[in-house]
């Protein structure tokens, strides 16, 4: 196939792909009205779960499977990252030195470390409430611990990070998951079903049946999958050498990027 | 009203978005990526989608930028390895 030839392909299918899309953009309602068949349907079930987050009653009852299938996305490419990044045999292990932080700079993300961690957390346990949940709240807390390294350095984060723990939490979070949904099997009903608890009083934490759980489940496996990736791109960019680096290298070990 | 915020929102996106192609230099590039990430976090919320604003806020603009810088500061180190490596390499042979 020539050059041209592989234009005229090229253009046929853009050609294609854009007609499509003008086609299905005149089919659909028109921007800002108060027509929504799929919306008004959500938000019936989610009330009659007890669920004040119609998005959270969405993504964690209505289509519990399809987070599970995002969830089971960002565990396998960390695994993969994890694959991927270890020390490899021709590169080295080098000790990062200790940093100069500015005054200001250490006090501030100290300061903001524990602030940020409870807000994480709070948007875990109020996902049913309001908007957020496990997924975003998972990363918040985990980006809180990231600060340790902003305020103080690398050493001082590996310190409170024991990695062994946070990929055991990684893998809990996401067996958390599928129990759940064949807990839904075993109580008589389908997979991931909202049906094994009670679904309590509207507006209060303990509303939803199993969004809370499933959002708790997703928090655990995002705040420590996020917490394993970031570990294994610190270790790459602060610590593991090439073979080539000789002794001089060692003294930009403290700076950041 | 909420039209115009819709306008301004959507502009903004467009703008750093054409930045974020524009600047080369990939450690800026970074920086801009996150600009862009905040200005899309304001888009959803005025599109009243917080959900969504609030994982564009924790992902868009601070987690990928952080990873991007990482992986700059590798990449660089590594160049930065190989030059002096040729250096002594040279420096040998003569």
């Amino acid at each position: 196939m020539n050059r041209r030839l592989r234009m005229w392909v090229l253009l046929l299918g853009l050609a294609g792909t854009a007609a499509l899309l003008v086609a299905a953009a005149f089919r659909l309602p028109a921007f800002g009205t108060g027509f929504h068949p799929y919306g008004d349907r959500a938000v019936h079930e989610a009330l009659a779960r007890q669920t004040a987050n119609t998005v959270a009653a969405v993504n964690f009852d209505q289509r519990a499977f399809d987070t599970l299938g995002e969830e089971t996305i960002l565990f396998a490419a960390v695994l993969g990252t994890v694959v991927l990044l270890r020390q490899a045999r021709d590169e080295r292990h080098v000790e990062p030195a200790p940093a100069d932080v500015a005054a200001p700079v250490r006090r501030y993300a100290l300061v903001l470390l524990p602030v940020t961690l409870v807000a994480g957390l709070y948007i875990v346990a109020h996902g049913q409430l309001t908007p957020g949940g496990g997924f975003q709240g998972g990363v918040v807390a985990a980006t809180a611990l990231h600060l340790l390294y902003i305020a103080v350095d690398y050493r001082a984060l590996e310190r409170i990070r024991p990695l062994g723990l946070f990929e055991v939490g990684d893998a809990a979070g996401e067996a958390a998951y599928l129990v759940i949904g064949v807990a839904g099997l075993l109580a008589g009903s389908s997979y991931l079903a909202n049906t094994i608890l009670p679904h309590g009083t509207f507006n209060t934490l303990s509303s939803g049946g199993t969004v809370p759980l499933l959002n708790a489940a997703i928090g655990m496996e995002v705040a420590c999958a996020v917490v394993v990736l970031l570990a294994r791109f610190l270790d790459q960019a602060v610590e593991i050498e090439g073979e080539g680096a000789n002794e001089g290298e060692n003294e930009g070990e403290g700076e950041r990027t | 009203m909420a039209d115009v915020l819709i306008a301004v929102a959507l502009l903004l996106v467009a703008a750093t978005a054409t930045a974020a192609v524009a600047v080369r230099d990939p450690a800026r590039q970074a920086l801009v990526l996150s600009v862009l990430g905040l200005t899309l976090t304001l888009l959803f919320t005025v599109l009243q989608a917080p959900d969504v604003a609030l994982s564009q806020l924790a992902v868009g603009s601070a987690l990928t930028p952080l990873l991007i810088l990482l992986s700059v500061r590798k990449a660089r180190r590594r160049s930065l390895d190989q030059v002096r490596a040729e250096k002594e390499a040279e420096e040998g042979g003569t």
